[in-house]
């Protein structure tokens, strides 16, 4: 940051695949969150972190083009965000995915590739080749041809990331992969995720409601919680100097001796947001 | 007309009237287009929408019944309204189980009043609400071959669309795929198949080929296609055997073709409970 070497200055343009400027979300008779301003760049591991309902999916919305911002500007690789990018891997948080759910593995990570083609056309080999593959990438194949309906929580996001993951996707969007796991399955899950972007450099932003055991795998932290939003390293974001800046009442950072944080005076007194 | 044992004979001498001839090929088509629409039907947990139709549909035909126009115009045009009404609300609003029950019952009501006013009472009433296959005649025949082609047509080319923004909603309206658009071509699919069906199994029995082929069907196969094409088998089995044992015995075919049905679903479960246990008994017997 501190550095300014004119030669470097077309490597930081290049490297922004994500850039927020002033953006404020929500909709015209309700605000969400105000003012943000971030930058991601390429193979960047981010974490959205904040209270429940303090708009951290109206941040993935943005991103898809599924909703419009109220001001200020996103853009995502140069342009804003249009609705349908392939170039955009997204496991929403809610599936219809239940017991019933009688449909094999694979079959839904090859729909993932061929479900926009119109035309009853036996699904292609090469289709079937790449949902074998992406499944492969996230070690699912011993799943492949059971039904998603038996599948254990952990397993059905092995799947959900195989089919984000299908399209070849250059930033992928995790709505709280790890609610509903243990600890082991959750550690597991984020070992994987890791893996997976820095292997292919792919930018990824994961929500979560506990950011302890994402620490070791970030890059950067967006903090949201009542109307606004932080943004950094974690190092910088999660201090008490810098969120009781940002939002001008007392906030206190606590860490243990293991580097665990907990965030006072945000969590709990806001039930407007 | 008596059982003979000798199958070919049987079928020959049922096939010298007219009226089973007719009722055997409605009874295919109808068949067919309640076994692909039904296994899309279940797997979007669309049952009581479905049924909501059959009795939308119900007031419609009773309602252009009093007017002298065939039935079947007034089931299409009471679904579809009902199947536009209920996609305009979005595929999450079309879950919502108390206003559909309120719209339904209201309708049904209607219906009965409009069959009150009908001077042919009780068998119009009757064959609308438990099917009357075996008084179809070779104009409805040929306009049940035409519903027939337009639904596996356009089911043909929506297919995989569907399919996913069947299974994945969030993730296929992510990806930009058109879902107001599959949202109400489904509807309308589904409005037709049950108008068609209705023929067959009347209104109230309509889940007996709308959904219970392709419920037992999803048990059968975890691959799409091949739960369609057993869910298909299913439906023609237990209509052709209701066709045929109605022949013989002085029951209505709807009867048959729910108790086959029945039967069916039934048995799956039973074999897959019994397999199921086996496996247990394997895997700790392995370990």
């Amino acid at each position: 940051m501190s550095l300014t070497l004119p030669g470097l200055r077309s490597v930081g343009v290049d490297s922004s695949l994500i850039t927020a400027e002033n953006l404020t979300a929500g909709y015209r008779d309700k605000i969400v969150w105000r003012d943000a301003n971030f930058t991601f760049g390429r193979g960047e591991f981010v974490a959205v972190i904040g209270p429940n309902a303090a708009g951290k999916t109206t941040l993935f919305r943005l991103l898809l083009g599924l909703q419009q911002p109220v001001r200020g500007t996103i853009k995502i690789f140069g342009a804003p965000p249009k609705r349908g990018n392939p170039r955009i891997g997204y496991v929403p948080q809610r599936h219809v995915i239940d017991s019933e759910t009688n449909i094999e593995a694979l079959e839904l990570v090859r729909l993932a590739l061929s479900g926009k083609r119109w035309g009853f056309n036996p699904f292609s080999h090469s289709d079937r080749d790449a949902a074998i593959a992406a499944l492969e990438s996230v070690d699912a194949m011993e799943v492949a041809h059971r039904p998603l309906g038996v599948l254990s929580g952990g397993e059905l996001q092995r799947i959900f990331l195989a089919e984000a993951l299908v399209s070849n996707p250059e930033v992928l969007l995790l709505d709280e992969p790890l609610s509903n796991l243990d600890m082991r399955r959750e550690t597991d899950l984020l070992h994987l995720v890791d893996d997976v972007v820095r292997s292919r450099g792919i930018t990824a932003l994961l929500i979560a409601h506990n950011i302890n055991p994402l620490l070791p795998h970030l890059d950067k932290v967006v903090y949201i919680a009542s109307g606004r939003v932080a943004t950094g390293k974690p190092s910088e974001v999660l201090t008490s100097e810098s969120l009781t800046a940002l939002y001008g009442i007392q906030v206190e950072v606590l860490r243990d001796p293991h580097g665990n944080v907990a965030i006072i005076g945000l969590e709990e007194h806001h039930g407007d947001v | 007309m008596a059982f003979s044992f000798n199958l070919l004979s049987d079928l020959q001498e049922m096939w010298s009237y007219q009226f089973m001839q007719h009722a055997f090929e409605a009874g295919t088509l109808i068949a067919i287009i309640a076994g692909v629409m039904g296994y899309f039907v279940v797997l979007r947990r669309s049952a009581f929408t479905a049924h909501a139709f059959s009795e939308i549909g119900f007031a419609g035909a009773a309602g252009v019944l009093l007017l002298g126009i065939n039935p079947i115009v007034g089931l299409l045009l009471g679904s579809s309204l009902g199947g536009l009404a209920i996609a305009a609300l979005g595929r999450r609003a079309a879950n919502r189980d108390a206003q559909i029950g309120i719209v339904l019952a209201f309708a049904l009501g209607l219906g009965v009043l409009f069959i009150s006013l009908y001077s042919g009472y009780a068998t119009a009433a009757y064959s609308i609400l438990f099917g009357q296959i075996l008084g179809i005649s070779s104009s409805d025949v040929l306009l049940t071959l035409v519903a027939a082609l337009i639904i596996v047509a356009t089911v043909a080319v929506i297919y995989r669309p569907l399919l996913f923004a069947s299974l994945d909603e969030d993730v296929a309206e992510a990806k930009g795929m058109p879902m107001l658009f599959l949202g109400t071509t489904f509807m309308l699919l589904v409005a037709v198949a049950v108008s068609f069906s209705v023929q067959v199994i009347g209104v109230l029995l309509i889940f007996s080929l709308m959904v219970t082929p392709a419920a037992t069907a999803q048990r059968m196969a975890t691959q799409p296609q091949r739960a369609i094409i057993i869910s298909v088998a299913i439906a023609l089995f237990a209509t052709w055997s209701g066709l045929f044992i109605a022949f013989y015995e002085p029951y209505p075919v709807s009867f048959f073709i729910t108790g086959l049905v029945f039967a069916l679903y039934l048995m799956v479960r039973l074999i897959q409970r019994i397999g199921r246990g086996k496996l247990i008994i394997l895997s700790r017997n392995d370990s």
